[in-house]
């Protein structure tokens, strides 16, 4: 199975490798702006798990690359996984727009823009997954990260009609929502242990999801409830927290 | 980048004490400098040390440094960054039939812990420590010059860093020897003992065994004092290296502390020891089971309660090894509030490490819960140890006084001599190097 991992370089991703590993003749593309720990990692895969794995130079925001990187891929794959993302600083991005659109553009439209071109391929050889990790956060907005939050609400909300989609074509579209995850990208957050995964376990997870070919994934199932409660606050009492 | 991070509290595996820490992570190397120049900075693998030496002010995580760099299934060397864990060895390489020469007791720990704290397993009197089989290590100095240490290539460096407690410098990555097995199983004996002399000959008489190790009743009195299970095993040969996968128990929550008292601890051991009926059993387990049974209940370390415990693990060397324990024992028993699990190991000859804990002769380990009098109790256990030519192992250690420890360990001063000609002195420290004058 070949197998493209896009932002490979997060946390996230290289433990789902770590998990599709035991796919049988699995070989991983793993794809991500910057290749130098993915030579590292490439490396690591073949030994750990004794599969064959290659790597790629991919940047979700440079949009115009995007036909032409997977146009070159050696072969076309049969699970895509979307893991690249952008966390950002709220305050930053309230005051500076380019931040802004970067985190929008990381997290969302080059997520469209890398999945379109995807989708078309799956749609025509009629197979094909595709997961997408999103985030709980895009669930509600809150003051402390609206605007990556609003970019993973889309990216969810696109990958419900990617399903959609897709299901006539016989491809798969998996959502990934993940609570607190302890990552690169929270390391400097102090995080409540109880409702913080572990890379490690969510990539088994994700993996187990695929078999059993879910749809969407809360991680950790928590998190289902917790977003329920907070959903379902009246708009005129959340606008007042301070969340 | 501003060296800027959020302070946690963290703590051994014993929980006992907390420490506010920062926490930085291992991947950038010129980052590392930086913050090695701050001063009070230690590297911390997965925390499964049980004391306080992964703990300092600035605390270098190595969990970004997992990658495996290189394996020869030839010689079955590995290359791999520190922070890979032992587990993430056995997953990956027990099915391709090699196995670690040497494993302590959880595989939960990073190959940069197994170096700093020079980990032993069950077959010390045989092979000797962890370091035996480390052919390399690359290791990033405080100045940020990054070195391979070997036995050919800065061997003072490579002896202190094996046991030298992360004080070195950051360690990097490491070349290890794996061993060859043919089956995922171990062929145990055990081995029923009434009293601590008959505990001892049994170890003798079963030196031949690969390996070796004895629960042993810490609440017994009397004639009973000493009483045992050794538990001896060899890897079968059978052929089967499919790895049956551990039934995983979780503790969740600190227990109330007052579930451990000398009642419910006499009853546990009674019944521990009275459960293998015969002189001696034999049968066999899947290597999970042998070499880490505590490692299928996690987070283990919360049943002692909130305040936590330690672990008092020393050594008494072969000659006194009898009178000593017998000493320590008693007292132990008299105290009351022993451990479930009490071990007993032999132990083989002493390697040439600056810091390294393994001296031929006994040793023994135990978990007591945090309490008032504990410290008091644990220093008259030193004296006994000190008295024997023996010495606590700093890995476990949480609280040894200076001058015991500086009485026992006779490197230390050489120690101290490499760790000031790499300028590590006032850059790398633990609570535990600072309240030892290491």
């Amino acid at each position: 199975m070949n197998i493209l991992i896009l932002g490979a370089n997060s946390d996230i991703a290289k433990h789902i490798c770590d998990a599709f590993a035991k796919e049988k003749d699995a070989h991983f593309y793993l794809a991500s702006r910057n290749t130098t720990d993915l030579e590292k990692f490439s490396k690591d895969l073949t030994i750990r798990h004794q599969v064959k794995a290659s790597y790629y130079s991919f940047d979700a925001t440079n949009f115009t690359s995007h036909q032409k990187f997977y146009d070159n891929l050696p072969e076309k794959p049969d699970l895509v996984v979307v893991a690249f993302g952008l966390l950002g600083e709220q305050q930053l991005a309230e005051k500076n727009f380019q931040h802004a659109a970067q985190i929008i553009n990381t997290n969302y439209t080059g997520a469209v823009s890398i999945l379109e071109i995807v989708a078309a391929d799956f749609a025509a050889r009629k197979s094909g997954t595709i997961i997408g990790i999103s985030s709980v956060a895009g669930l509600r907005g809150r003051q402390s990260n609206y605007i990556y939050g609003s970019a993973k609400a889309a990216f969810t909300t696109y990958l419900s009609g990617l399903r959609n989609r897709m299901q006539k074509h016989n491809v798969h579209v998996m959502t990934i929502l993940p609570g607190f995850v302890a990552t690169k990208m929270t390391q400097d957050m102090d995080l409540p242990q109880r409702l913080t995964a572990q890379p490690k376990v969510l990539g088994q997870a994700v993996y187990q999801a695929y078999s059993r070919g879910k749809n969407t994934m809360y991680h950790k199932k928590a998190w289902c409830l917790i977003m329920f409660v907070i959903r379902s606050i009246p708009e005129s009492i959340f606008k007042r927290l301070s969340l | 980048m501003v060296l800027n991070f959020i302070a946690m509290k963290i703590h051994g595996w014993g929980k006992y004490p907390y420490q506010e820490a920062c926490i930085h992570h291992a991947s950038n190397h010129s980052e590392l400098r930086k913050v090695i120049q701050q001063g009070n900075c230690i590297a911390r693998g997965l925390g499964r040390s049980y004391g306080d030496s992964a703990l300092s002010a600035n605390v270098i995580s190595t969990q970004q440094l997992r990658y495996f760099l290189d394996f020869n299934p030839k010689t079955g060397l590995l290359i791999c960054e520190s922070g890979v864990s032992l587990a993430d060895i056995i997953d990956a390489f027990l099915p391709r039939g090699f196995f670690l020469a040497v494993t302590p007791g959880t595989k939960f720990v990073t190959i940069g812990g197994a170096i700093a704290s020079d980990v032993h397993g069950k077959n010390h009197h045989h092979v000797g420590c962890f370091s035996e089989f480390v052919e390399n290590i690359e290791l990033l100095l405080p100045n940020g010059e990054i070195v391979n240490c070997n036995r050919q290539q800065n061997q003072e460096l490579f002896h202190a860093t094996c046991g030298g407690m992360g004080l070195t410098g950051i360690i990097l990555a490491a070349t290890i020897k794996l061993i060859p097995i043919t089956s995922s199983t171990i062929q145990q004996r055990t081995i029923k003992s009434a009293n601590l002399n008959a505990t001892l000959a049994a170890f003798h008489e079963h030196k031949e065994a690969t390996y070796s190790v004895a629960w042993l009743d810490c609440t017994a009195k009397g004639k009973h004092l000493g009483r045992s299970l050794l538990m001896l095993g060899e890897h079968a040969d059978d052929n089967n290296l499919v790895r049956s996968t551990p039934r995983n128990l979780n503790v969740p929550f600190n227990m109330p502390s007052i579930m451990l008292n000398r009642y419910s601890i006499r009853a546990f051991n009674h019944f521990y020891y009275q459960r293998i009926k015969q002189d001696e059993v034999h049968d066999r387990v899947n290597l999970d089971k042998f070499f880490y049974p505590l490692d299928s209940i996690s987070q283990w370390n919360n049943l002692y309660g909130r305040k936590g415990f330690t672990q008092y693990q020393f050594v008494i060397p072969l000659e006194d090894a009898e009178m000593a324990l017998q000493k320590i024992l008693g007292k132990i028993a008299d105290y009351g509030n022993g451990s479930f699990l009490s071990v007993l190991k032999l132990f083989g000859k002493a390697n040439s490490n600056y810091l390294s804990f393994p001296q031929e002769g006994f040793t023994f380990a135990l978990d007591f819960k945090m309490e008032p009098t504990l410290f008091h109790f644990l220093e008259q256990l030193d004296r006994l140890v000190q008295d024997y030519n023996g010495r606590v192992y700093l890995a476990k250690d949480v609280r040894m006084p200076a001058d015991f420890f500086h009485a026992t360990y006779n490197k230390v001063e050489q120690f101290q001599k490499i760790r000031a000609s790499i300028g590590a002195t006032d850059k790398l420290s633990s609570l535990q190097s600072t309240r030892l004058g290491i």
